[in-house]
């Protein structure tokens, strides 16, 4: 069965950018969108670039982290691990950091974005290895609550083949993804106008990482 | 026991302890993070950001993080537990300034979700004097703590159930901050 391709949109728009004409309130595109001045123009830098920005004190440890957990070495290859950051980012219905770990996770595996689409759409009829379905499954609790990933999760995962640090590095990446995603939408960031715009970050996360984000 | 083999005695690390060793690669942009958040130069003071922790964590009914950071904000408020506990149980009629129920409203949206927070969260925060910095680092705090709690709990980490316990771990980080919990 296949199923239908999710959308990374989650259907609410705060504010609607198309500039209104006539009405004496035209949006200038370097307009403030967020709920706080970022002092960034938000159409170039849209999702969390503009937060991390704003605070580089905290930007610097969230990018080493992010690197650290999705591009480090590591037995899952970053096209794997960027998919269940695209997992976690999609059920949470955070528009940005869905549409840009999709476009990064296309970016790094052979099947591209029909893979990524299905496995948003239908993970248990995606075609991944049982040990990946496994582990997303996990991730799929942690993304409710902690308290949702039960010992059956953890000894399925592990009968499929799943190592400690496999299990760990999968609770901590969907566990990370609930707050990028909160710290994203919690401030009220725009997702890229431009679609185009994920496929050409993905470029550069793949080519030089997350560090020189900021 | 945790479901991944922490290589380390659980009864000594307890909750994020045994994982931040477990890892330090990820364990020590963790603790940089809880640093510059919750103790960096900042007008909000060190206790009412770990009081931010202990509410979120509450909410997420993470034993070991409410515990600890209930104890982090008691030992660094003038009120002490009194408040951290009148703050669990009913926010609205805790005695905090306004503008700190504010930012707990806010942080209370961010457990549930990034898109629960309101235009008007944001503006009844600003209305009491909020800053946009205190508005950032009220949603990375509590956005952070949605990770920290899942973290904790997602590796069925161990949390110990005598409160008197977390005092121990309170007095290190107000004295010499987080960076230093990866060397203990």
């Amino acid at each position: 069965m296949h199923g239908k391709p999710l959308r990374c949109h989650s259907g609410l728009t705060r504010f609607n950018p198309q500039p209104r004409s006539g009405t004496g309130f035209e949006i200038q595109e370097s307009d403030p969108i967020a709920y706080i001045d970022l002092g960034v123009d938000e159409t170039e830098l849209p999702g969390i670039r503009g937060p991390l920005r704003f605070r580089p004190e905290t930007g610097q440890p969230l990018l080493e982290l992010v690197e650290v957990l999705l591009r480090g070495p590591h037995s899952l290859t970053p096209g794997e691990r960027e998919l269940i950051a695209a997992y976690v980012s999609g059920r949470n219905e955070c528009t940005y950091c869905c549409s840009a770990h999709s476009a990064y996770a296309a970016a790094q595996l052979d099947e591209g974005m029909a893979l990524v689409d299905q496995v948003r759409a239908d993970l248990d009829n995606a075609p991944i290895s049982a040990k990946l379905r496994a582990l997303l499954r996990i991730a799929g609790a942690v993304q409710v609550s902690g308290r949702e990933v039960t010992p059956e999760l953890v000894v399925t995962a592990r009968a499929e083949g799943a190592t400690d640090l496999e299990i760990h590095d999968t609770v901590l990446i969907a566990a990370a993804f609930c707050m990028f995603n909160r710290y994203v939408d919690g401030l009220g960031t725009q997702p890229a106008a431009d679609p185009g715009w994920y496929a050409r970050a993905s470029e550069r996360i793949v080519n030089t990482g997350y560090r020189q984000v900021v | 026991m945790a479901h991944i083999d922490l290589g380390q005695d659980e009864q000594v690390y307890l909750g994020i302890h045994g994982l931040i060793r477990y890892r330090p690669e990820t364990g020590r942009p963790l603790l940089a993070l809880n640093e510059a958040l919750l103790r960096g130069p900042h007008p909000l003071t060190p206790g009412e950001r770990e009081l931010i922790a202990a509410y979120v964590s509450g909410r997420n009914e993470c034993r070991f993080c409410q515990g600890a950071h209930s104890a982090f904000a008691a030992v660094q408020l003038d009120e002490g537990m009194a408040l951290v506990d009148q703050v669990h149980a009913d926010l609205d009629s805790a005695p905090i300034s306004a503008k700190l129920r504010a930012l707990l409203h806010i942080a209370g949206a961010v457990q549930h979700s990034g898109r629960s927070v309101t235009p008007e969260l944001v503006e009844a925060a600003r209305a009491e004097g909020a800053t946009d910095v205190e508005i950032h680092d009220t949603v990375l705090i509590a956005a952070a703590y949605c990770m920290f709690n899942r973290y904790v709990d997602g590796l069925g980490t161990l949390a110990p159930d005598d409160q008197e316990w977390y005092l121990g771990p309170a007095g290190r980080v107000a004295t010499h901050g987080y960076l230093p919990v990866l060397d203990r």
